[in-house]
């Protein structure tokens, strides 16, 4: 490439690598170096306050009970909603790209739908079907003789609660993801394997499953990383509780930020949950390698 | 390559920084003071200044409204990043956090040179909330305190004709309630753990300061906390309390449905009361003044409400002030209280007939002689809502002693005023 080439092409990337620097590269620079101090309200008031207290804030943070179970339910989340949650979209899509299905755009728009209504709205609609007395779960429930549930009141049953309506909500995306990635699946493959006598299982196992692999490597950290970040089902329908069983760690993140602001602290956790990300989607990147 | 690369990328920050870098303006003669005020507050605050242009032809008021729930955030990224108006609205807990971030001034001057603004015209115990080291900085705008709302109609049922006077009354009261449905899932009162107005109010009734030392250490271990933190807990064990909170998704329609006969909250709920008691109940219910530890009633409550406060920043500082003052006229206030049912801070405008004649603001009138602050430190809202709250319902279910509750409950507050200990040692030196 010529010198004048070069210019150019830098002269073009200059105004989107200026808005990463700027709204990126320097809050991210900014929050690291905050996490090693004890910058809070008073600090705001007056920067002299400030001390630049080391690794206190991390050391602080693993000897913090409410953190440690911020984590728990986040791992809880996580562990448990995002392979249900590929799994139903998975499925869903196998049904969808059957010929046998009529209908078929009905069917994916409203499986669909969840994904692109607010979120806020949706939660707030689940805590009525959540409703202890006047939920249509229990309702449901009641037909199969069992007793009443308190969903979101109860610590044991308010996590399930919220992963079961959370897989409600993202299936849906995904569910297109692999819907895509199974259109990509030549049907000659299909047809082979068909003439040599397999079962539809053997076909799922040999053909599908691996010709998704890339699409399955691509949803699964997308997913995880999403559902590492669960804020918002917990704030809008259970403030954390009953007794912290859904507090996840963005939402004592945020709590300790922007209610409280203890920036520093704050800071510590994100990067935290930076470190916690990064070793997961590594972690996948060599489980995808490996097969 | 790298250098030029750096040019490029700090020339297009230069080029951001000048599309950012907004205008001033500035008018002749008028001069326009920026308000800002919270939800229903700022709706209704614009119908009043119209009359307070007309009076003061040179001044022009922008009123801005912010929601409730993000207006602490919005106010302190204000401050941070030096936006902020001339004066505004704030919860006057939250005066402590502003004074911390010297982002407000200290309005004693002003009040005496004021001649409609004076203390004496003020509840003493909501004017004390806003006086941060013998220094006023915020002017009671409206007030608001916990009382008890009843239903009179099942306390007669149960040999109650007056509202209870004592911890003892209201914890008989709550078991002969209780004891009219044994098996149903019914209950006495409501004191929800998700809310930590309850459990300070009962451990202030006692006399006990919540925190020591300057307010650099937590006391909630002390007798007098540990004394009404049981004392609360218990109703919720002895199942005179539900203790979700899920269950009751409309307080008004379980105040009805007699789920529960007791309710400890504010003013901001007679409206919705009025709405709910309706036809042969409208006359079941009534307001109390909180009871008393020991021989002394009424108990204290919480001074709370909301003040006017003026920006360090601003350049109109005795503009800002001359709106205060009109805001603070007995006519402004009950004008207020009609628009919104906000209770007047001025103790003249509760002579109007309108709030006089209201069998529901007696006690209301009554409670407000009776009314403290919680300690006045930038920490305390993170005390309260976090760890007052957390270990309320830890006890409430449970799942630990009341005493190490509160042991833990200590610890945990130590440890957030961990800082001002620090602050308060350096300022010594």
């Amino acid at each position: 490439m010529d010198k004048s080439a070069t210019r150019s092409v830098y002269f073009f990337l200059a105004p989107a690598l200026s808005a990463i620097f700027i709204f990126f590269f320097i809050p991210v620079i900014a929050a690291f170096i905050i996490s090693f101090t004890d910058f809070d309200i008073y600090a705001l008031g007056d920067y002299s306050t400030v001390r630049f207290i080391w690794f206190t804030n991390y050391i602080e943070l693993f000897n913090d009970p409410l953190f440690w179970t911020a984590l728990r339910n986040t791992f809880y989340f996580v562990l448990v909603s995002a392979p249900l949650s590929i799994m139903v979209s998975l499925g869903a899509a196998i049904l969808l790209n059957s010929k046998l299905i009529k209908f078929k755009a009905i069917f994916r728009l409203s499986y669909f739908i969840p994904v692109v209504t607010t979120l806020v709205a949706v939660a707030i609609v689940w805590r009525f079907i959540y409703h202890p007395k006047f939920g249509i779960m229990n309702y449901f429930l009641s037909w199969f003789n069992i007793n009443p549930v308190d969903w979101l009141g109860d610590p044991v049953w308010a996590m399930p609660a919220i992963i079961l309506m959370s897989v409600w909500k993202n299936f849906g995306y995904n569910m297109i993801i692999f819907l895509a990635g199974l259109q990509n699946i030549s049907e000659e493959l299909y047809e082979a394997a068909e003439l040599e006598g397999a079962s539809s299982w053997q076909k799922f196992k040999s053909i599908t499953l691996p010709m998704l692999a890339p699409t399955t490597a691509f949803v699964s950290i997308i997913t995880m990383i999403g559902f590492f970040q669960f804020f918002a089902e917990p704030y809008i329908m259970t403030q954390g509780g009953p007794l912290n069983s859904t507090l996840s760690i963005v939402q004592y993140m945020y709590h300790e930020g922007f209610k409280w602001w203890n920036m520093g602290y704050s800071a510590s956790i994100a990067f935290v949950l930076f470190l916690i990300i990064i070793i997961g989607t590594l972690i996948q990147f060599k489980l995808q390698k490996s097969h | 390559m790298i250098i030029k690369l750096f040019k490029y990328v700090a020339a297009s920050i230069l080029l951001y920084l000048i599309f950012l870098s907004g205008c001033t303006n500035k008018e002749n003669n008028i001069t326009t003071i920026k308000f800002w005020a919270m939800g229903s507050e700022a709706e209704a605050v614009i119908k009043l200044i119209p009359e307070f242009e007309k009076q003061n032809p040179d001044i022009k008021v922008e009123v801005q409204q912010m929601p409730w729930t993000a207006a602490q955030e919005k106010l302190i990224t204000a401050v941070a990043s030096d936006n902020t108006p001339d004066l505004c609205q704030l919860g006057n807990t939250w005066i402590p956090q502003f004074t911390a971030l010297n982002a407000i001034i200290p309005l004693h001057n002003l009040v005496s040179k004021s001649l409609s603004v004076k203390e004496e015209n003020y509840f003493e115990g909501i004017w004390e909330t806003n006086v941060i080291d013998d220094k006023v900085y915020g002017i009671p705008w409206y007030i608001d305190t916990r009382l008890m709302f009843c239903r009179m109609d099942v306390f007669k049922k149960v040999g109650y004709n007056e509202p209870p006077e004592s911890w003892e009354e209201l914890l008989d009261l709550s078991r002969k309630i209780k004891a009219l449905h044994p098996d149903e899932e019914k209950y006495a009162i409501y004191l929800p753990t998700n809310e930590w107005a309850s459990f300070v109010i009962f451990g202030l009734q006692t006399g006990v300061e919540l925190l020591k030392e300057h307010n650099t250490l937590g006391n909630f271990s002390s007798n007098g906390f540990t004394e009404a933190f049981s004392y609360l807990t218990d109703y919720h064990k002895e199942n005179l309390a539900p203790i979700g909170i899920s269950q009751v998704t409309n307080v008004y329609q379980a105040f009805a449905d007699e789920y529960f006969c007791i309710y400890i909250s504010g003013p901001w709920n007679i409206p919705e009361f009025k709405k709910w008691m309706k036809g042969s109940l409208s006359d079941s219910w009534m307001t109390a003044p909180l009871p008393g530890y020991k021989n002394e009633y009424p108990g204290v409550s919480l001074a709370g409400g909301s003040s006017l406060v003026v920006f360090n920043n601003s350049e109109y500082k005795e503009e800002a002030w001359r709106l205060i003052e009109f805001l603070s006229q007995p006519s402004s206030q009950v004008e207020f209280y009609k628009l919104l049912n906000d209770l007047p801070a001025i103790k003249e405008a509760w002579k109007d007939p309108i709030l006089k004649d209201d069998p529901y603001m007696k006690a209301f009138y009554e409670q407000f002689f009776h009314v403290v602050a919680t300690p006045k430190v930038p920490e305390w809202e993170q005390i309260a809502f976090s760890k007052v709250q957390q270990y309320a319902e830890l006890a409430a279910r449970d799942v630990m002693s009341v005493e190490e509750a509160l042991r833990k409950l200590d610890h945990d507050v130590d440890k957030i005023l961990e800082k001002r200990r620090w602050l308060v040692s350096h300022k010594n030196e």
